[in-house]
């Protein structure tokens, strides 16, 4: 009921036609604020604080109804930073905050930040600086557009920054809940991706038959499932049952598995789906465009899964079945 | 699409199954004769009776049938745990593999009293090894084309035919065979039945065939005029078919189609903690275990399906397509790993290992229903055929 009812407010605000507008910065401060007034970016909060006191199984399915609606502000990157700052005893401000992995402290004392998810629009950004987790107000950055046609990326420059570190929260915490919330985006995404195309086989004609009729097509799209459901049930590991934040290492496997799928489904989605999947008009775009970005945020596969060897190497004597088995 | 990926739901193994787990290490810490990894590597392949009849002592062989016939009685999840924890070790449990994953269950879903109580104990005991007869020569992904014949006669039944790949056949006692009892090969699912064959018959000859790492873990079986008692037929004649396809539910989801290749990725680990790993090699071991840690709980998902008495089929399918490629992915992966630098000193065992596992690794995605068959069932399910 609950995840049915934010279902629907997704599909009103984000219809493919509205991302379309807000890939390109128009009416997001209209969204953002139906988002806000939704509730949603209280929904970890206790019920006390008039929050929705979610768990974690409860936040994945709200997620993964995100990332079908292929979703480009840090709506899930702000539930998670406001999780993150109400561990630490502070208030979150206001408004968008995304999150990223870390910004590079230069001599001249300016700080920096690649390749930020939302960095064009959002309010603050929470990101790791050493071992500090710190939060920036992006009203003063400079905001670099990355230059990726219909994405809110951005590099994030601050002249001095002067932020106070986040008492209470470590850069691994901080990375968990990124790491995780990508990794359910991703699975969200993937398996509208999945759908579009698995339609489309059935009602794309050729030879005189559906595509889809055709064995080679026919096993794409099973490998193309396969790997949607591995997404799934990795992303799951990130948000198991009544945890109320995520652990470091389901987070890099959640991340790591669904940022490897990534590939796959989108190269098959648009293969399967010949020229048209390639035209700003259809919906495709949309999606596999989110898709190679929440691959790339906060790391790509190869960090992640260094992120799990080093983990079991670590373990002297430890099999990799009882290893996978603690996750 | 949906009503596929919504089955898998993450699933926790309940923790009596947990508590389990440390019973089964301790009686493989104590029992397992510390065989080198390439014969560990053999897993589910590693025939030894005597292993097998010590965990039988134990209660663990027809670990899921009921006390009544000899069995544990205990859930699918505890069975979950024991094979896990068996391959893992590499523990030599092919004498009594088939029968507690798929004969023993089959024989008590569809037997008649008199064929659960005769087979059942004996299962448990570890004196009745099973395997399966479903391949023939002309008969292999096409399997409802099978032309070994069951003719009615007065006291029974006469069986002609041939299979062939039977995994073990020459130390088992008994085959469940899939063969046709009425029509002709072209009527494809319909007119098959499933017999169990005592291979100690008049007219049944079992020649091992030898494969290319110089095991021989697969057999002929030729059945000449072979006189079958009323008896051997199990379940309803003619419903040979969807008897084969719940029992496949139960043979595709395991754990043994993710860790065919673990022992060779445990033996890696060690290496490389001894060593020193590069960046490359602790991504591509964080892979695989990314991947293993995801398909174990793919197929914990499917077990409590299992459990809830469900056939998962076409989820069982999905996880042993990914499942396979993952076991294939370890040997082809350490091939180019173990040999990437020519001036490292070699290490023979690990060598062995992965050589073993390179060459039997094609049998992972064929056993059991190829890759093409299972992509096949996951495209019907999504409407496409």
């Amino acid at each position: 009921m609950f995840v049915e009812a934010i279902a629907n407010i997704l599909k009103d605000r984000f219809s493919p036609q509205a991302l379309r507008k807000i890939g390109q910065g128009v009416e997001v401060r209209e969204v953002w604020g139906a988002i806000e007034e939704a509730g949603f970016l209280e929904l970890l909060a206790p019920e006390e604080a008039g929050g929705a006191g979610l768990v974690l199984g409860e936040l994945y399915p709200i997620l993964l109804e995100v990332g079908k609606h292929a979703v480009p502000l840090p709506i899930g990157q702000t539930i998670a930073a406001r999780a993150i700052l109400s561990k630490s005893g502070g208030g979150a401000p206001a408004g968008m905050i995304t999150i990223a992995p870390r910004c590079r402290c230069e001599p001249d004392g300016s700080l920096h930040i690649a390749n930020v998810i939302g960095g064009l629009v959002a309010d603050h950004v929470l990101v790791g600086c050493g071992d500090a987790v710190l939060l920036l107000d992006c009203s003063a950055a400079q905001r670099d557009w990355i230059g990726v046609h219909g994405s809110l990326s951005a590099d994030l420059k601050w002249v001095r920054g002067d932020a106070v570190p986040i008492e209470g929260v470590t850069v691994d915490e901080l990375d968990a809940w990124d790491g995780a919330v990508l990794a359910v985006l991703m699975a969200g995404a993937a398996r509208r991706a999945g759908e579009l195309t698995l339609q489309y086989c059935q009602d794309r004609s050729q030879f005189g038959r559906s595509i889809g009729k055709f064995q080679v097509i026919q096993h794409q799209l099973s490998v193309i499932v396969e790997h949607i459901a591995a997404m799934s049930v990795a992303a799951q590991m990130a948000f198991a049952g009544g945890q109320r934040h995520p652990g470091k290492l389901a987070a890099a496997v959640a991340k790591a598995r669904c940022a490897e799928a990534v590939q796959v489904v989108a190269a098959a989605a648009h293969g399967l789906h010949g020229a048209i999947g390639i035209t700003e008009e259809y919906d495709l775009q949309l999606l596999t465009r989110c898709l190679h970005e929440w691959r790339m945020a906060h790391g790509s596969e190869l960090y992640w899964n260094r992120v799990v060897g080093m983990a079991m190497l670590g373990r002297e004597g430890v099999k990799v079945s009882d290893f996978a088995r603690q996750v | 699409m949906n009503h596929l990926l919504d089955t898998f739901h993450l699933a926790q193994l309940p923790p009596e199954a947990e508590a389990f787990r440390a019973e089964v290490k301790a009686f493989l810490a104590d029992m397992q004769p510390k065989a080198p990894p390439s014969k560990r590597a053999r897993s589910w392949m590693g025939f030894d009776a005597d292993f097998s009849r010590k965990l039988a002592g134990r209660g663990w062989v027809g670990i899921t049938l009921p006390a009544q016939y000899g069995g544990a009685g205990l859930d699918p999840f505890r069975r979950f745990v024991l094979v896990e924890e068996l391959l893992s070790a590499g523990a030599p449990v092919a004498a009594h593999w088939i029968a507690d994953r798929q004969s023993g269950p089959l024989i008590l879903r569809y037997g008649t009293e008199a064929q659960k109580a005769a087979y059942l104990p004996k299962i448990c005991r570890g004196e009745a090894f099973f395997c399966i007869g479903m391949s023939e020569p002309n008969s292999g992904s096409d399997l409802a084309s099978v032309r070994t014949r069951a003719t009615p006669a007065a006291d029974g039944w006469v069986l002609n035919g041939q299979k062939i790949w039977t995994t073990n056949a020459q130390h088992c006692q008994y085959m469940i065979a899939l063969v046709r009892t009425s029509g002709v090969p072209e009527d494809k699912q319909k007119g098959l039945s499933q017999f169990i064959i005592d291979l100690s018959l008049p007219g049944v000859t079992v020649r091992p065939i030898r494969d290319l790492t110089g095991d021989a873990h697969f057999a002929e079986v030729v059945f000449e005029n072979v006189a079958l008692r009323p008896d051997a037929l199990i379940g309803e004649e003619g419903s040979g078919w969807e008897q084969v396809n719940a029992e496949l539910a139960f043979e595709r989801s395991g754990p043994e189609r993710i860790y065919s290749s673990i022992v060779l990725l445990d033996a890696w680990i060690e290496q490389l903690r001894r060593t020193e790993a590069t960046r490359d090699q602790v991504a591509a071991l964080g892979r695989f275990v990314t991947h293993v840690a995801t398909l174990r709980n793919m197929s914990i998902a499917v077990t409590s399906k299992l459990a809830r008495h469900e056939s998962p089929v076409v989820e069982a399918a999905l996880v042993k397509d990914l499942g396979t490629e993952l076991e294939q992915a370890i040997p082809a992966y350490l091939e180019a790993a173990i040999a990437s630098d020519p001036e490292a000193a070699g290490d023979g065992e690990l060598l062995r290992t992965v050589a073993y596992l390179s060459q039997i690794s094609p049998t992972f995605s064929l056993r059991g229903g190829t890759r093409e068959i299972l992509r096949g069932m996951i495209a019907r399910s999504l409407g496409l055929r």
